[in-house]
């Protein structure tokens, strides 16, 4: 018997094994039941859910290819679009130097896509009036009633010509009505549909408060600058802006305006409100006369809220389009209906390469099914859990990688266990030959792996979102692969060797080094073969390995001569 | 399987041996007529890319009780007159229309138009629009990831191997399978997809291990046990290739099953594009990869050593002892 190291060593590994799956169900496990983010199941990417996918290209105005910065900011933008619009679960990402994904559960209706596409709109709008978000009122009797809609056959017209943005005859009867019924939970503000030259009613951020707003007096393009910093004598968060030469004109003309009826008392007149894509981000009261094209903005912020405004401002000042790249709608049923298939043929190219490997490697292909099983539970969980931290979700080509990795991972053990047989045919006893079957084994599988892992690197890297999900899982199987290799087919291995079935080499086990040319009696001491189905090459080789490490110089060149004529005839007749 | 193993053991004996370098002369001859009629075919029957490369609308009615194309055609023109269409019936119960670009609003009224004309719901109709700059966009992506990759494998490979010949052979073999299986693509007719893309970027990870296990044991046989095994260096690469044959048939089996499965369902199954077109590709990258490793990569490898002074002179020693040996019996 041999030593007891290697059988502890695999004992230990295969508990390393379980204690790793199991360190896994425990985050997941914490990830559903602690957090309530994760799930049991992998998360589906739209092919497989169904749903609309929509690649926007994100242009600048003057063509230049948009910064991360910027395209990090846009994607920003197109979510808050797309959360205005009442759906939820969007996946915003983006992809490449300008591409945005928007992947949408569902179909996603004309409003919605036209909403998605407009180019970011920054305006500055003067404050005619504001209330809280509230669209109800309490009547007579003491409950709340929503305010009606408004009535179409009210005035909609002013009653006179107003003279400039804060004039008060822009508010109509009709927009009287409108701005009291309107629902900040449920807001109309589609930035394709804002016209510039017309009042606007809009809500903030975040929905406590509704403003109703006049025609829009500068635009984004005013901005050249924002940034997020401190005042120098209170120490408090601001938002500090540069503005161009147009701007600082204008917003001259507005801060004169807008001063005065500060000085009048005339609140909320004094504010002016700063409106991206039809929602007022920040409705500042002016504090005095600017001049210089250098506002600042001030109030209870913190690092985090004066940075977002500063971002908001600065990008949202750029007008970034959005042109689409590319548009799709998967149905549900169709996308339930690839998943079917993909699972189905899953299973029966998993089945076949079991029913297959059965067959050439007899018992020994029981270690490549189990390995398989095992396989499949880390790399479940795996998914399972990268759903959670890293969004992943399982595409139809994902699952395609997955499929075609059966295959690859069963090759690692079909070069594990023919570099077993080779040593067993060079008349090892089956525990060296598992030995160093692996020794030799695990150098070429490191190797060709690693070639496997840059290849799924690459192409994650550098391709799209199509390409990135094949790419990922079959990345990720292969590592997995490389990891149940080491922890679990091994020291499994080296524990069957240590059976009668496999270690005594039953014709059964796949590795009855009889059937493969080699017979044993001990360790290190051999004896001729006798059967016809032995090769007498596998001998004359033995023979030539044993004989050449007691030659002496001499001796060994004339066997030399001798070996390259038997190889030359291939008969291998003659006496050693 | 008493026969499989007899097979192996007299592969790994040298018992039975295939000359893939002796012939390779032939292998050769042989390689290089696929790799030329795998370049004209293109010729004779251009490639067919798919519209993702090409731009356009496409549009799938599901499961329409009428699968007459001409209903298709004349909802589409009753939208945009002017539009060219091309009707197709898809694993013999949907209907695909692929159209040139369309506007956003016209893709919703040609859509409501074809689930009006073939009677079903307007959930049945998925439409897509690809825009020109995509299958660009992809192409440009996938060459860059392809030269990337071959460069750091070239790289990775020269390092472990100890030898740049092995990378330029394993490349050389490489390039090999990704031109036949473009060839086989074109002269079958199947339509170039982003899909089909993804498999043949596979069929390079797979074409690359494969060869890798082929050529370490190649080197372990060069170099280990080189110097005293009485063989020539070609003898030596054609005794690894030969010992590692039994594997080289087993993985291509076995990561063919399972891809055929795919395929084999894909075929009977309907709608599963995307998986028909990776594993499609990837089955016929399989059977070449192999094909390519045994009778191209290998034999170059020998072909690129033997002219090395220091093995020269070692074949010509295993040469003359070989002759000195026969005269002596």
């Amino acid at each position: 018997m041999a030593s007891s190291s290697p059988v502890r060593h695999a004992w230990r590994v295969l508990l390393g094994l379980v204690l790793v799956t199991g360190v896994l169900f425990g985050i997941n496990a914490l990830g559903v039941y602690v957090f309530q983010k994760s799930s049991w199941t992998p998360e589906l990417a739209l092919d497989l859910q169904g749903g609309t996918q929509i690649v926007l290209q994100a242009q600048t105005e003057d063509g230049a290819a948009p910064s991360q910065e910027q395209m990090d900011q846009a994607a920003a933008i197109i979510r808050q679009r797309v959360d205005a619009s009442g759906v939820s679960e969007a996946d915003i990402t983006t992809e490449g130097g300008q591409n945005i994904v928007v992947q949408i559960p569902g179909v996603a209706d004309e409003q919605t896509r036209d909403r998605i596409k407009s180019s970011a709109q920054l305006e500055f709008r003067a404050v005619l009036a504001t209330t809280a978000a509230s669209n109800e009122f309490v009547g007579d009797d003491g409950n709340s009633t929503p305010y009606p809609s408004p009535d179409p056959s009210l005035n909609a017209t002013p009653t006179a010509k107003p003279t400039d943005a804060s004039d008060p005859s822009w508010v109509t009867d009709k927009l009287q009505a409108e701005f009291l019924a309107y629902d900040c939970a449920n807001p109309d503000n589609d930035p394709a549909r804002a016209p510039k030259d017309q009042p606007l009613i809009a809500c903030d951020d975040m929905g406590q408060a509704k403003y109703l707003l006049g025609p829009a007096e500068l635009d984004g393009t005013a901005i050249t600058d924002a940034v997020a910093g401190r005042d120098p004598k209170s120490g408090a968060w601001l938002v500090q802006l540069t503005m161009n030469d147009k701007g600082t004109e204008d917003f001259g003309t507005v801060s004169t305006r807008l001063n005065q009826y500060r000085l009048d008392g005339l609140s909320p007149r004094d504010q002016f409100a700063f409106v991206l894509d039809g929602r007022v981000i920040s409705a500042p009261r002016m504090n005095g006369l600017i001049l210089d094209g250098r506002p600042s903005i001030s109030g209870s912020f913190t690092q985090e809220s004066a940075t977002t405004l500063a971002d908001q401002l600065k990008f949202g000042a750029l007008p970034l389009s959005f042109t689409v790249q590319s548009s799709g709608t998967v149905s549900a049923t169709l996308g339930t209906q690839q998943l079917q298939i993909g699972l189905i043929a899953g299973l029966i190219g998993l089945a076949l390469v079991a029913v297959y490997s059965l067959i050439v490697y007899r018992a020994l292909g029981a270690i490549i099914v189990a390995s398989i099983a095992v396989m499949g539970v880390l790399t479940y969980i795996i998914i399972c859990i990268l759903a959670w931290r890293m969004g992943f979700r399982l595409s139809l080509a994902g699952v395609a990688g997955l499929i075609v990795s059966i295959g690859f991972v069963a090759d690692s053990f079909i070069v594990y266990f023919e570099r077993i047989r080779d040593e067993l045919r060079d008349g090892k006893s089956i525990t060296a030959a598992v030995e160093d079957g692996w020794g030799r084994a695990k150098r070429t599988i490191y190797i060709s792996k690693s070639i496997n892992i840059l290849a799924a690197v690459v192409l994650y890297i550098l391709a799209d979102a199509t390409v990135k999900g094949f790419a990922f899982t079959l990345g990720l199987t292969t590592l997995i692969d490389v990891f149940i290799f080491v922890i679990f087919t091994h020291p499994v291995m080296q524990l069957l060797v240590r059976t009668r079935f496999f270690g005594g080499g039953h014709p059964l086990s796949g590795l009855d080094p009889q059937a493969l040319g080699a017979v044993y009696r001990s360790r290190s001491q051999f004896r001729e073969v006798a059967t016809a189905s032995a090769g007498r090459g596998a001998r004359v080789a033995r023979s030539r390995g044993e004989a050449d490490r007691r030659q002496t110089i001499a001796e060994r060149k004339r066997a030399e001569a001798l070996a390259a004529e038997r190889s030359s005839t291939t008969s291998g007749e003659g006496e050693n | 399987m008493a026969s499989m193993n007899e097979f192996g053991n007299n592969l790994y004996s040298g018992k039975t041996s295939f000359p893939f370098v002796g012939k390779r002369r032939l292998w050769f001859i042989i390689a290089i007529a696929l790799v030329v009629g795998s370049i004209l075919v293109p010729l004779i029957r251009p490639i067919q890319f798919s519209i993702e490369f090409t731009g356009g609308s496409q549009f799938t009615v599901q499961a329409p009780d009428s699968i007459d194309q001409k209903t298709a055609s004349t909802a589409v023109h009753s939208v945009v007159p002017t539009a060219t269409t091309k009707v197709v019936v898809v694993s013999g119960k949907d209907i695909r229309v692929q159209t040139d670009q369309m506007s956003d609003e016209e893709t919703q009224k040609v859509s409501a138009a074809l689930a009006d004309a073939y009677g079903v719901e307007t959930d049945s109709v998925t439409s897509s629009y690809i825009g020109p700059a995509w299958g660009e966009n992809v192409t440009r992506q996938s060459l860059w990831g392809l030269a990337i990759f071959l460069a750091l494998t070239f790289l990775i490979l020269a390092l472990y191997f100890r030898t740049w010949k092995m990378s330029a052979a394993a490349i050389i073999g490489l390039l090999d399978v990704l031109v036949i299986t473009i060839g086989v693509y074109a002269l079958a007719g199947f339509e170039i997809s982003p899909a089909a893309v993804i498999g043949f970027l596979t069929i390079l990870a797979y074409s690359l291990y494969d060869t890798t296990v082929v050529f370490d044991k190649i080197r372990e046989n060069t170099t280990e046990d080189g110097e005293k095994s009485g063989r020539t260096f070609g003898e030596s690469v054609n005794l690894a290739v030969n010992q590692t044959l039994v594997r080289s048939i087993n993985t291509s089996i076995v990561a063919a099953l399972p891809v055929g499965a795919i395929l084999f369902i894909g075929a009977f199954w309907l709608g599963a594009e995307t998986l028909t077109d990776i594993s499609l590709s990837i089955f016929v990258g399989i059977l070449v990869a192999t094909y390519s490793t045994l009778f191209v990569a290998a034999p170059l490898y020998s072909l690129f050593r033997e002219n090395e002074p220091q093995i020269k002179s070692r074949d010509a020693k295993v040469r003359a002892a070989r002759l000195k040996a026969t005269a002596d019996v």
